[in-house]
């Protein structure tokens, strides 16, 4: 195969693949402005219907208080899950000993086990803190992250020793260390474990199916899964829901697309 | 010299700090993990209904045996594991190879293109496949236009082509995400061993074959046991899939999407709840995915 033909081909290849890739996307803000039929039929263009699928969204299904409940929902696991879990990371890498590693290896061993799994005895314990069809009961265990543990340790390692012996040496607790010279010179892993984190909350689906029960207390997430599974549902408005849910995903990865990157994939090292 | 068994004050006084800075982690594990796992064990020996519960000891076990719904979403997710994930890595572990080419354009779009998928929320995803794959649908009316069918696919109604459109739509979401853990990965094999290897006159497929998959072993056995769980774990995609296309209590059509965990949240909330045997079935996935990722780890050692 001559060299020319050759990277014609590759460059083909990737062509239609990053279009297929992409075209969703485009289909989905399409769809948005669509009728329920015209979204079933496929249609292509942009249609006029824009304001009415959102204002349909808006009044006939509460989207304020949904967008609302999912925000706070992020916000807490966000904040609560990076703070909980980089202390922890900090703890492993910084104090190392025996009984230490081993709290570490139980941990990472944890990542195998299915969620479905947790999920009968977590609702059971939910249930006793009376936190069912609350926003608590799903936040309080999407908080302990063993994955950013990991990613913080990971992160963590290659932080100078010297540093921090330095601020004993000038008196600083270890606390203090941590929460205002170490942590401050950290930025990139905590965005990277902020949009891990808000990632994981945002698009959450079978744990807040299980807590909560009650319509006003519903995420997004649970919103369009239940707008799309009815027996005649108006696709044009679940279009705009999807693109909705999806939009603050796009903007955050075009922003800090390399945060976002490290974030999704936690640090590979060979 | 012999180590001192007692430690020195101020090492002491550090390991109590790094328990501190744990403590909080450690009480989220202790509760939200490692209790329900434990306590899920000693639940699956009951038959609980409402408020009453029978030891059964392993009767839940034995009876996971003659039930066919588990058995048949045991067999939906293994054709999902046997036919999806191979042909998913496969194709990440192509473009990252092609992308690593220093000579190849538009580098930067074609990576940001084909891992913009992965930025996507499941639900929302797998509704936008659902409305794709209708049967007056987008997809339908392009293989049509093209004549490559003559009449309209029956996607979502059609229990064999119900799981083509799950295993189309996985593959779409995560292609990508898998690709970037193989770029990161040839970044660090030195692109002189392939100029070295293409001196020696080795083609494009052997260098693929004989470099890339060797030295990118570790990486790929990565991503096939997160696949691997991930996929034992799939629940999203098969609840709302045909959600709604096929009615009653079937999940997909003929039940082709049933998986464990769907099959487990409809033990615990939708039937009858029988949380000791939904816990049975939960403990039997735990014991398939710590052996499938034995095997794989026996599997990547041996050809080492």
């Amino acid at each position: 195969m001559s060299k020319k033909l050759r990277y014609f081909l590759i460059y083909t290849f990737l062509t239609i693949s990053a279009f297929i890739s992409v075209f969703p996307f485009f289909w989905m803000i399409v769809g948005s402005t669509n009728t329920s039929v015209e979204v079933l039929k496929g249609k292509l263009t942009f249609g006029s219907q824009f304001v009415t699928n959102f204002k349909n969204l808006w009044d006939n299904y509460n989207l304020g208080r949904v967008l609302w409940n999912s925000v706070k929902i992020s916000i807490f696991v966000v904040i609560l899950s990076i703070i909980v879990s980089s202390m922890a990371g900090y703890g492993f890498e910084m104090y190392s000993s025996k009984g230490k590693n081993r709290v570490y290896s139980a941990f990472l061993l944890t990542m195998m086990i299915p969620f479905a799994a947790l999920m009968v005895p977590l609702f059971r314990l939910m249930n006793f803190f009376n936190l069912i069809d609350s926003h608590w009961g799903v936040i309080l265990p999407m908080i302990p992250s063993v994955f950013l543990v990991f990613f913080f340790r990971q992160n963590f390692s290659q932080y100078p020793k010297e540093i921090i012996m330095a601020a004993r040496v000038d008196g600083a607790n270890e606390l203090q260390i941590f929460f205002s010279i170490v942590l401050p010179s950290m930025k990139s892993a905590y965005a990277a474990a902020a949009i891990y984190a808000f990632m994981t909350s945002w698009n959450a689906y079978l744990w807040p199916l299980v807590i909560i029960q009650s319509e006003q207390n519903k995420t997004l997430v649970l919103m369009i899964s239940n707008l799309a599974s009815g027996y005649t549902p108006d696709f044009g408005t679940v279009m705009m829901a999807v693109v909705i849910a999806t939009l603050p995903m796009l903007i955050v990865f075009f922003s800090l697309q390399r945060y976002f990157v490290q974030g999704v994939l936690g640090s590979v090292k060979q | 010299m012999p180590k001192t068994k007692k430690k020195i004050g101020i090492e002491k006084v550090w390991n109590r700090w790094g328990w501190i800075f744990i403590s909080l982690m450690l009480i989220g594990v202790v509760m939200f993990i490692f209790y329900p796992i434990v306590y899920s064990l000693y639940l699956s020996t009951f038959s609980t209904r409402g408020f009453l519960k029978t030891f059964v000891g392993f009767g839940n076990y034995i009876k996971l045996l003659q039930d066919n719904y588990f058995i048949l979403a045991l067999k939906n997710i293994l054709i999902i594991l046997v036919v999806q994930v191979p042909i998913m890595l496969f194709l990440a572990l192509i473009f990252a190879t092609l992308l690593n080419d220093p000579k190849l354009k538009f580098k930067g779009i074609y990576r940001t293109a084909l891992f913009l998928p992965a930025v996507t929320s499941l639900v929302a995803y797998t509704i936008l496949f659902r409305m794709m794959f209708s049967n007056e649908g987008l997809v339908n009316n392009f293989l049509m236009t093209l004549r490559i069918i003559k009449e309209p696919i029956r996607w979502l109604l059609d229990p064999f082509w119900a799981k083509v459109t799950l295993i189309i739509a996985l593959t779409w979401r995560w292609t990508g995400y898998n690709m970037m853990f193989y770029l990161a990965g040839l970044q660090n094999i030195p692109m002189e061993v392939y100029e070295a290897a293409e001196i020696d006159g080795a083609t494009k497929t052997v260098q693929f074959f004989k470099i890339t998959v060797p030295l990118l072993k570790p990486i790929i056995l990565f991503t096939s046991i997160t696949s691997t769980i991930g996929t034992l774990q799939l629940f999203d995609e098969p609840m709302n899939l045909a959600a709604g296309v096929v009615t009653g209590s079937s999940v997909g059509p003929g039940n082709s999407l049933l998986t464990p965990s769907v099959y487990i949240y409809n033990v615990c909330f939708k039937y009858s709840p029988n949380f000791g045997y939904a816990s049975a079935i939960s403990y039997v996935i735990v014991m398939i995915a710590a052996v499938l990722a034995f095997v794989q780890f026996k599997v990547a050692g041996e050809r080492r």
